[in-house]
């Protein structure tokens, strides 16, 4: 590593940097601008299924047939905007800008363990989601067999899902050279009496996130790499015999299984879930016992379910696929693990509510997010159970329920928290503060508006109505009573996305103001706040590398004399 | 810690060139076995031992795991239970289907 | 300041992140490789017949293969027994000896792919063979990214054995370990493939 950092040259400070710092704010921004894309994707998808007839308006003139969406394209659509959303959005605006940012911070390390592998992540993330939206210009356009790719649909799918295959090996390893940097940035890295009791929450849930990414997602990689088999060189992994499409039989040799496809994919995606949440978790936690001025209620009830929740989410992933008819003995052994699983988010829950018992909060913005986040991911853990049992399951699957239930979990969940932390952090990263004023409007029409477009899909999803159809439900009889429930959650979308100008324009008037010049406003006590400069100093983080005297959360302790002591406060 | 003295080092040696000698007998056995005709069951198990040999020695002499740090330890329990829960999970989950 | 523990080892865990980064990796192929053995007991279990690896495939020329490997283990480890004992020429004798036998391994291939081409066997012939190619040529391409690092700590990286000796034997170890996984997986897909 070069530690002199006065001679540094465009390239190595902005494009090639080492620093974990620089290369948390290209994935913050990168991540930031993929979300912004997935959701106009969204927006699209919307006033189709609101409008069936009309022509889209602004982006119709790019789809010629007279500005109407063809159904490929809606498939398209839906398909990129939970890939791009997931994959290209939230993962890395979680774990790559956050964990990066952040994680050496809060531990006392002066970098990543890895400072070269970490750069080579992030382009690799870089070139990964470039290749992912190509699919849009290839003959056929982006993959549309879903974000689930399942076979054999994908399999004769159009060159998008080739393209889609191809940016998801990037994807992958760039997730793995980051979780390998993780693990070992925490395992090695962690300062002098920062043993591991005494880690932040957010450093937990990043450590464990990390885990999830580096073990689940390598049978992604073998069965990605199955599938462009079969569709490059037309072997029949998941290909059963005797497939006919439109009345004519495919070559294939056959003798494959779609199930095969499902298992791997799922093995990576149930746990991907909890890499989705446990980020914002720790977000949350932090926001939480930092404006309540009070330790967290039950740091260590709050670990061991992170770790608990980690490992019990690889043993449960077949509850997506209850409908394959696996048989009642799995059935159940999957309805069990998944009842199971969902106690340690309640004891997280559970003790974030606890901690705000008879605290004086302190309702700022990031604050404000966090308690948003609350309500809003226990109605999308609640509204799960239903789908964890195969009887209700069979009922619902495929529905606009199951939509409705995980865009809780991730868009009024950790959205929000990802939201809180960029408003908690923001100070740091950039030593100015963000307008309290327009942080509160963005917060309260974000609440409303997101609770305008997935509610009702609730009530579509029990009504029967099918995730997958390209005219809102038009033509089925049973939908007629709830179809006039999709123009209210296409308005609310289009004000959800107005909102963001709220947001943008807050990051631009923040960006342009004057600096503080306090190190650390919110009184915080963790090392990222007690032991840096804002923004921290370049490549090494610290004057002084500090030293950790006591636990993360020792806020308003008895005697002290200010409501918070830092970890690295003698004792 | 890995420092070793070179004494140690010698005792190595010997000890890889033993794990070779092994090494190239059990892939000779595990060859003549398959030889044999003995049906599937019996020659799959055989040949998973032998396999399974065959790799610890490697893993704990050449990869010096018998003698790893705890960390590591560690790590490798949780993945071999994931790897353990990959490769059975699905299968029974296909073979509990094959009897409906 | 330096990042800590990039050559000594930390105290309490008695690991160099290097060596703890490597393991990570091969943990993360391990449920690489699981995925792949996974997706092949999946499917053999589930078709209806399946054919003897051996009646297709060359089994005296992947038993030659299987000890090319061995012995590359071997001269790895001893490569790395070598530095420790500061005898840096027979380091580079036993580093060059592991490449030449991987390319040994890899010409075998060669053949191997070739001879079932000309017999009309290909990938998508049936998922035997689909799996064999796929799983077989990842390996492949295992071994061909160890080739190129071994070839870098023996030409145009050894300079480090010169400027920081500890921390250039501490590479060794790591390449070792993961030739040795290489290995490793080749002592599996042997059998699997060939054998039964």
């Amino acid at each position: 590593m070069s530690t002199d950092y006065h001679k540094e040259s465009f390239f190595t400070k902005y494009i090639w940097s080492t620093d974990h710092k620089i290369i948390g704010l290209q994935y913050g921004i990168t991540a930031l601008l993929w979300l912004l894309f997935g959701f106009i994707l969204m927006m699209i998808m919307r006033y189709q299924l609101a409008y069936p007839e009309s022509p889209i308006p602004i982006v119709g003139a790019l789809l010629g047939d007279g500005g109407l969406l063809p159904p490929e394209m809606y498939n398209s659509l839906g398909a990129m905007h939970g890939t791009i959303m997931i994959f290209l959005g939230v993962v890395p605006l979680a774990f790559g800008a956050f964990g990066n940012y952040f994680l050496p911070l809060q531990i006392g390390a002066i970098d990543m363990a890895f400072p070269k592998l970490n750069a080579t992540s992030y382009w690799m993330y870089f070139v990964g989601s470039v290749v992912m939206v190509t699919g849009f210009f290839v003959p056929g356009g982006a993959a549309n067999s879903g974000w689930t790719s399942y076979p054999p649909l994908s399999n004769i799918a159009t060159t998008g899902q080739t393209v889609w295959l191809c940016g998801m090996v990037f994807l992958i390893t760039s997730s793995l050279l980051g979780s390998i940097n993780i693990l070992a940035t925490v395992i090695q890295l962690r300062t002098e009496g920062m043993n591991w009791m005494r880690l932040p929450i957010f450093v937990w849930v990043q450590f464990i996130t990390a885990f999830l990414l580096l073990l689940a997602f390598p049978p992604l990689e073998a069965a990605s790499v199955l599938q462009l088999m079969d569709r490059l060189a037309g072997t029949s992994f998941f290909m059963p015999s005797g497939l006919v499409v439109s009345g004519v039989a495919l070559s294939n040799a056959g003798g494959g299984s779609p199930l095969l496809w499902q298992h791997l994919f799922w093995f990576l995606a149930h746990p991907e879930v909890y890499v989705l949440i446990l980020p914002a978790f720790g977000i949350v936690v932090e926001v939480i016992a930092n404006n309540t001025r009070k330790p967290i209620w039950g740091y260590k009830s709050i670990v061991y379910a992170v770790v608990f929740l980690g490992f019990m989410s690889f043993i449960v992933w077949a509850h997506h696929m209850f409908i394959t008819g696996m048989g009642t003995s799995m059935s159940s052994f999957f309805q069990t693990t998944t009842m199971i699983i969902s106690i340690p988010s309640v004891v997280i829950l559970t003790a974030l509510f606890m901690s705000l018992w008879g605290a004086s909060i302190r309702y700022n913005t990031p604050m404000l997010f966090a308690l948003g986040f609350l309500p809003m991911f226990g109605i999308g853990g609640l509204t799960g159970l239903p789908l964890g049992l195969a009887a209700a399951d069979i009922y619902l699957h495929d529905t606009y329920y199951v939509i409705g239930h995980f865009h809780y979990v991730v868009a009024p969940g950790t959205i929000f928290a990802l939201f809180a932390g960029i408003y908690y952090w923001f100070p740091k990263m950039t030593g100015k503060r963000m307008n309290e004023t327009l942080g509160k409007l963005h917060f309260f029409f974000s609440l409303i508006f997101m609770n305008g477009v997935f509610l009702p899909m609730m009530a579509q999803g029990l009504a029967g109505v099918s995730r997958r159809l390209w005219d809102g439900g038009e033509m089925y009889a049973h939908a007629a009573g709830v179809l006039y429930l999709n123009e209210v959650m296409s308005i609310s979308a289009w004000l959800l996305g107005m909102t963001q100008i709220f947001f943008i324009v807050n990051m631009i008037i923040s960006l342009m103001s004057k600096k503080t010049g306090e190190s650390n406003p919110w009184g915080a006590t963790t090392l990222d706040w007690s032991a840096t400069t804002s923004p921290p100093l370049g490549h090494g983080n610290f004057e002084v590398v500090p030293t950790v005297y006591r636990g993360p959360y020792e806020y308003s302790v008895p005697g002290a004399d200010k409501d918070f002591t830092p970890q690295n406060e003698k004792v | 810690m890995s420092e070793y003295t070179p004494e140690e080092i010698h005792h190595h040696v010997k000890t890889y060139v033993m794990v070779f000698v092994a090494l190239a007998a059990l892939t000779i056995i595990t060859v003549s076995i398959s030889y044999l005709d003995l049906g599937v069951l019996p020659a799959v198990t055989l040949a998973l031992i032998v396999a399974s040999i065959k790799g610890s020695l490697v893993a704990c002499y050449f990869m010096h795991l018998i003698s790893e740090k705890v960390t590591i330890y560690w790590t490798l329990l949780v993945t071999l239970a994931f790897f353990l829960v990959l490769m059975f999970v699905p299968l029974s989950t296909m073979l509990v289907q094959a009897k409906v | 300041m330096d990042i800590p523990f990039t050559v000594k080892e930390r105290p309490d865990t008695g690991l160099y992140n290097g060596k703890l980064g490597i393991w990570l990796f091969l943990a993360s192929e391990v449920m690489l490789f699981g995925g792949l053995f996974s997706a092949y007991v999946f499917l053999r279990t589930g078709a209806e017949s399946w054919p003897v690896g051996s009646d297709i495939l060359n089994v005296p020329m992947a038993t030659l293969n299987t000890m090319f490997l061995i012995t590359s283990s071997v001269t790895m480890v001893m490569s790395w027994a070598s530095l420790k004992l500061n005898d840096f020429g027979k380091f580079k004798m036993y580093l060059g000896f592991t490449i030449l036998l991987a390319f040994g391994f890899l010409v075998v291939k060669y053949f191997e792919y070739t001879a079932k081409f000309e017999h009309h066997l290909y990938p998508s012939t049936n998922n035997f063979l689909g799996i064999y190619f796929t799983m077989t040529g990842l390996h492949v391409l295992h071994v061909v990214g160890g080739i190129i690092v071994i070839f870098y700590f023996l030409v145009p990286g050894n300079k480090m054995w010169q400027s920081d000796p500890d921390r250039f034997v501490n590479r060794i170890e790591i390449v070792g370990l993961y030739w040795h996984f290489v290995d490793l997986v080749w002592i599996f897909l042997f059998p699997v493939f060939y054998l039964l």
